[in-house]
């Protein structure tokens, strides 16, 4: 593996039953990279994605990611990455306190660590009002933000971040999005699944999935030019509808 | 052990921020061991009970003031005929008609042995069962009178000798069913709020995400089960604890055994609970499905347990069955304990079965849980 190399997919296959879900991809992600992964519903983006973060077993194919073999190390992935899914899978019932608490807990912080972290995100964040108040409670963008730095809490080498700003309005995107150049920028490499064609435009590199495949990888610039159009929206439309 | 204690932490805060769970989990058991065990009674009260005297004499009305006397029988009519009779059987407002034949007085006096007809409505047959053994008593206790005042100054060499015999019975004198029930139910109640709730609990998480969100952190099995299980098995002590309280205060059970004893079995006792708890929510979706599943383990345990049914009746095929039920166990070891004072000595098969048993089960949770599909 090379030094700027965190992830490298070989030919990774996952097949439900007869349905290929994941058909031979392979790629690579350098670090502090921002890798966005595209596709429609249903290409596989979602399955390929679990596989690398270690909770899907590939059927085929070999990747390393973050230096560790999926198949021999899961676990020294899992304290390497991040990952936030498109459920911001925090607690409704805790607060955003007794989240970062939780979570900080289970990746092993100590609890003096977590409360160090913790003052640092509610600076950074300006969560004073609201790191007592229930999840559950909280506007969408609010959770975003914390679910993503929940996700960085014990400084991952890599963040998966599965359609993370599904369903917010454009400036809470935009706000996400600094959060994110800030992130890759202090050298996290930012593995991102998105719907949003603007939000393609702002990754370094950029992979379209098909039915399985990984039909096209370049950046946004590259792509444009190769398939000559305008903007990343027709590029994805020219791809996915064949 | 840290990462344990995130978990723990974390588990009780939502258990007692859901304010809908703590009353599920405190206050209901209460009312169920308070109203099944006043309610889930062996003894037959009430008995509808109705005549046909044919006879008419002095002698049959004796017997029919003897039914009357008791606190089983409701003596209700008596019908002219036998139709009326077998027509109000078959309308259900009789469970019992005594037929008392012509001639009853006189064959009783001449010839010192009569007939009588009795029909019982057998739908429920354990309740026909008890009924009959009711009337034979009453009419046994009746022959006796009859016998001294009639057989005595004809022949005093022919004096029947009356064999009565006087039960006495061990560990709860006074036959007293809730003495019996209490600590029967109460074994329902730590089981089936355990199970449930660690069930669904994990299953809880399936469904709003929050599992795969544990599954993407280096987490160990044994970690996230022993946090995850942990709390339940403080609350099934709870439940034991205040199931305990009102069974001395409200039911006044006698407690004669060792309370350290009982706790020690109930410890290993909830951790196959638990254990078949988590192993269910490992093959199960929803919560639906996983209140379904142990539904219907808990009602099969319950049924095969011994609470209701005693296993030396069943079948010897279904007596293997309940080897394998849990409950049964624990029903035993809190009427041994409670009841009869046993010690750990009495109680070594029921315990060692009960840790293979969660020694098994556990192990199948952590094997079923998987961290990735």
């Amino acid at each position: 593996m090379k030094e700027d190399t965190v992830i490298i997919v070989d030919n990774l296959t996952k097949m439900f039953g007869d349905f290929t879900a994941v058909n031979n991809i392979s790629f690579e992600v350098k670090k502090g990279e921002i890798f966005g992964f595209l596709g429609a519903n249903g290409a596989g983006k979602t399955t390929a994605m679990k596989m690398l973060i270690g909770i899907s077993n590939p059927t085929s194919g070999n990747a390393q990611v973050a230096g560790f073999d999926v198949y021999k190390n899961p676990n020294d992935i899992k304290k390497n990455i991040g990952y936030m899914s498109q459920k911001f899978a925090l607690y409704d019932d805790l607060t955003v306190k007794e989240n970062i608490t939780f979570f900080g807990g289970i990746y092993g912080l100590t609890r003096k660590k977590i409360e160090e972290k913790r003052c640092q995100l509610v600076e950074e964040l300006g969560l004073q009002e609201i790191v007592n108040e229930l999840v559950g409670s909280l506007p969408l963008g609010w959770k975003q933000k914390i679910s993503f730095s929940v996700a960085l809490l014990h400084n991952p080498k890599i963040v998966f971040l599965d359609e993370p700003t599904g369903g917010v309005d454009p400036i809470t995107r935009r706000q996400f999005w600094e959060m994110i150049y800030k992130t890759a920028h202090e050298g996290t490499t930012i593995f991102v699944t998105t719907h949003y064609m603007d939000e393609a435009e702002y990754c370094d590199r950029v992979s379209i999935m098909v039915n399985g495949k990984i039909e096209a990888l370049n950046t946004p610039k590259k792509l444009k030019e190769q398939f000559k159009v305008e903007n990343m929206n027709e590029v994805f439309l020219k791809l996915a509808r064949g | 052990m840290n990462t344990i204690l995130f978990i723990i932490q974390k588990e009780f805060k939502q258990i007692f921020r859901n304010k809908g769970m703590l009353p599920i989990i405190f206050v209901l058991p209460i009312i169920q061991l308070v109203i099944l065990s006043n309610a889930a009674t062996f003894e037959i009260k009430n008995i509808k009970f109705s005549y046909i005297d044919n006879d008419k004499t002095s002698f049959s009305r004796e017997l029919i003031q003897k039914f009357d006397a008791s606190t089983y029988f409701n003596v209700l009519t008596d019908f002219p005929s036998n139709k009326l009779a077998t027509a109000a059987m078959l309308n259900g407002e009789v469970d019992v008609i005594l037929e008392i034949p012509e001639n009853f007085e006189r064959n009783l006096v001449k010839e010192q042995t009569t007939d009588l007809s009795v029909i019982i409505n057998a739908i429920d047959g354990a309740a026909a069962g008890v009924e009959n053994v009711y009337i034979n008593q009453i009419i046994k206790d009746f022959n006796k009178n009859a016998q001294t005042t009639l057989v005595q100054p004809s022949n005093q060499i022919n004096k029947p000798v009356n064999i009565t015999s006087i039960p006495s019975f061990w560990y709860n004198e006074t036959l007293n069913y809730k003495t019996f029930m209490v600590p029967g139910i109460l074994v329902l109640l730590v089981t089936m709020i355990t199970l449930f709730l660690s069930g669904m609990n994990i299953v809880r998480e399936k469904e709003i995400g929050t599992l795969e969100q544990i599954n993407v952190t280096p987490i160990k099995k044994h970690q996230f089960i022993i946090g995850k299980l942990f709390p339940f098995w403080i609350i099934g002590f709870g439940l034991l604890t205040i199931g305990l309280i009102i069974a001395k205060l409200l039911f006044n059970v006698p407690i004669v055994g060792s309370i350290f004893l009982l706790y020690s079995f109930t410890s290993i006792y909830l951790l196959v609970i638990l254990g078949i708890g988590f192993f269910i929510s490992n093959f199960t979706d929803t919560q639906q499905q996983a209140m379904f599943i142990s539904w219907f383990f808990t009602v099969i345990f319950i049924l095969m347990s011994g609470l209701f049914t005693p296993i030396e009746s069943m079948p010897v095929w279904a007596q293997y069955i309940t080897e394998f039920n849990p409950i049964k166990y624990f029903v035993e070891v809190m009427r041994m304990v409670m009841l009869k004072g046993s010690t750990f000595t009495d109680i070594i098969p029921q315990f060692t079965k009960t840790l293979a048993y969660a020694i098994i089960m556990n192990g199948l949770a952590v094997i079923s849980y998987k961290k990735s599909t």
